[in-house]
């Protein structure tokens, strides 16, 4: 009981960790929408808060799939023991 | 055109008008962080967690909650409706009090805002997107005060999100339901499942992701608090009485993370939040269909002026 207890939370760590490689995507895009923004300034300067607001807008829309990963990261991690203990206790008692 | 009577802002009536007003802003928001103090279990440590449930009861599907979550966003409710009160407290046609200056400008603003991404139809829709940014921003910003966002709670975020979804299926409805139905099977039958799910995609992304945001902010800043206090016992426990118990480096840097995460994280998210729902509900109105509907029924063609 103790063993498959402790290679269940093992194993839903190493999955919410596995979920947050989704980081990865929104980060390399967001870096290069900034890079493309501050270029956008430098040509045109005057049109600086047009530049910005667009481009906190789309940072917070691409920010979307890695909040997803973070969602299911936060899941695994504070939701899914709970679920899976119970899930655990009941097949145990059932095979005694 | 006759002379309005002028309130007398001087007048005690008028002052304790006003205080009542303030009190009502201040009270819910103490409420909450009094019922919070009570029902706080008195533990070591940081704890990461969803809202408190406050109270309980049976209903026919499943156990009904009264959560902190609920508590917050109704004390920030009437905490947003005094402020409006109070902020139009005494208006004149010439604007003797500074406030009413404060909350012509926030109209205007909205109003602005709403007819630059929506268009000149739409411009009814001023209160509903300022009701929603102001609801969003207030309940991001009520974790200053060391309360539980009510943002930080799936269930608030999917209620607007539900909400929002409703209103850009009634104007894309506008355009007839089957003129809508045969659209879900555009440009191929194959991508009808896609369609479908692309429609319920909107609600579920928009709510994610304000939840998310608020949520991931808390979380990183509860860890980043216990790592301090276990630094700070690991480096100060040798200081003499009280002072060893103290977690003394957590004073300044989760105020500058707050910085970011709550005011700025929150602000942004209620932006964007009342900005995708300008953009959904604009962009879903299928104007060739409406109108050829409009002209069979004898009813005036509606032009949206673009800003």
């Amino acid at each position: 009981m103790e063993l498959a207890m402790g290679i269940m939370l093992g194993l839903l760590g190493l999955g919410a960790g596995c979920a947050m490689i989704a980081g990865i995507g929104p980060g390399i895009g967001e870096g290069n929408a900034v890079a493309k923004a501050c270029e956008a300034i430098g040509r045109q300067p005057e049109c600086k808060s047009d530049v910005t607001s667009t481009m906190i807008m789309g940072c917070a829309i691409a920010e979307t799939t890695g909040l997803y990963g973070l969602i299911v990261a936060i899941l695994l991690i504070f939701v899914a023991p709970g679920i899976f203990t119970g899930i655990l206790k009941d097949a145990v008692n059932a095979m005694k | 055109m006759t002379e309005e009577a002028t309130p007398d802002v001087r007048g005690t009536r008028f002052r304790v008008v006003d205080g009542l007003l303030i009190a009502m802003m201040i009270l819910p928001i103490l409420f909450c962080i009094v019922l919070k103090v009570l029902y706080t279990p008195a533990s070591e440590g940081v704890h990461i967690g969803g809202a408190m449930v406050f109270w309980q009861t049976e209903a026919p599907l499943m156990p009904l909650y009264i959560s902190e979550s609920q508590v917050n966003s109704w004390a920030v409710m009437i905490s947003i409706l005094a402020l409006c009160l109070y902020l139009t407290h005494g208006l004149t046609a010439k604007a003797n009090l500074k406030r009413q200056l404060a909350a012509e400008w926030i109209v205007e603003k909205c109003q602005g805002l709403v007819s630059s991404n929506m268009g000149g139809f739409f411009q009814e829709w001023a209160p509903f997107v300022a009701a929603i940014m102001g609801l969003s921003a207030f309940s991001s910003l009520i974790c200053l005060v060391g309360l539980f966002s009510p943002t930080g709670d799936v269930n608030i975020t999917f209620g607007w999100a539900i909400l929002v979804f409703f209103l850009i299926m009634y104007y894309k409805f506008r355009g007839g339901v089957w003129n809508y139905v045969v659209g879900l099977f555009k440009p191929i039958p194959v991508f009808a499942p896609m369609n479908v799910i692309g429609e319920f995609a909107t609600p579920v992304s928009m709510a994610f992701r304000h939840y998310g945001n608020i949520l991931s902010g808390a979380v990183i800043s509860a860890l980043v608090g216990s790592a301090l206090t276990g630094l700070s016992r690991a480096l100060l426990g040798w200081l003499p009485g009280v002072f060893a118990d103290m977690p003394l480096l957590r004073v300044g840097l989760p105020a500058v993370l707050s910085i970011y995460f709550d005011v700025f994280s929150g602000v942004m998210q209620a932006f964007i939040f009342a900005m995708l729902t300008m953009l959904n509900v604009a962009g879903a109105v299928p104007w060739e269909e409406w109108n050829a509907r409009r002209k069979k029924l004898h009813q005036p063609v509606i032009q949206n002026t673009a800003a």
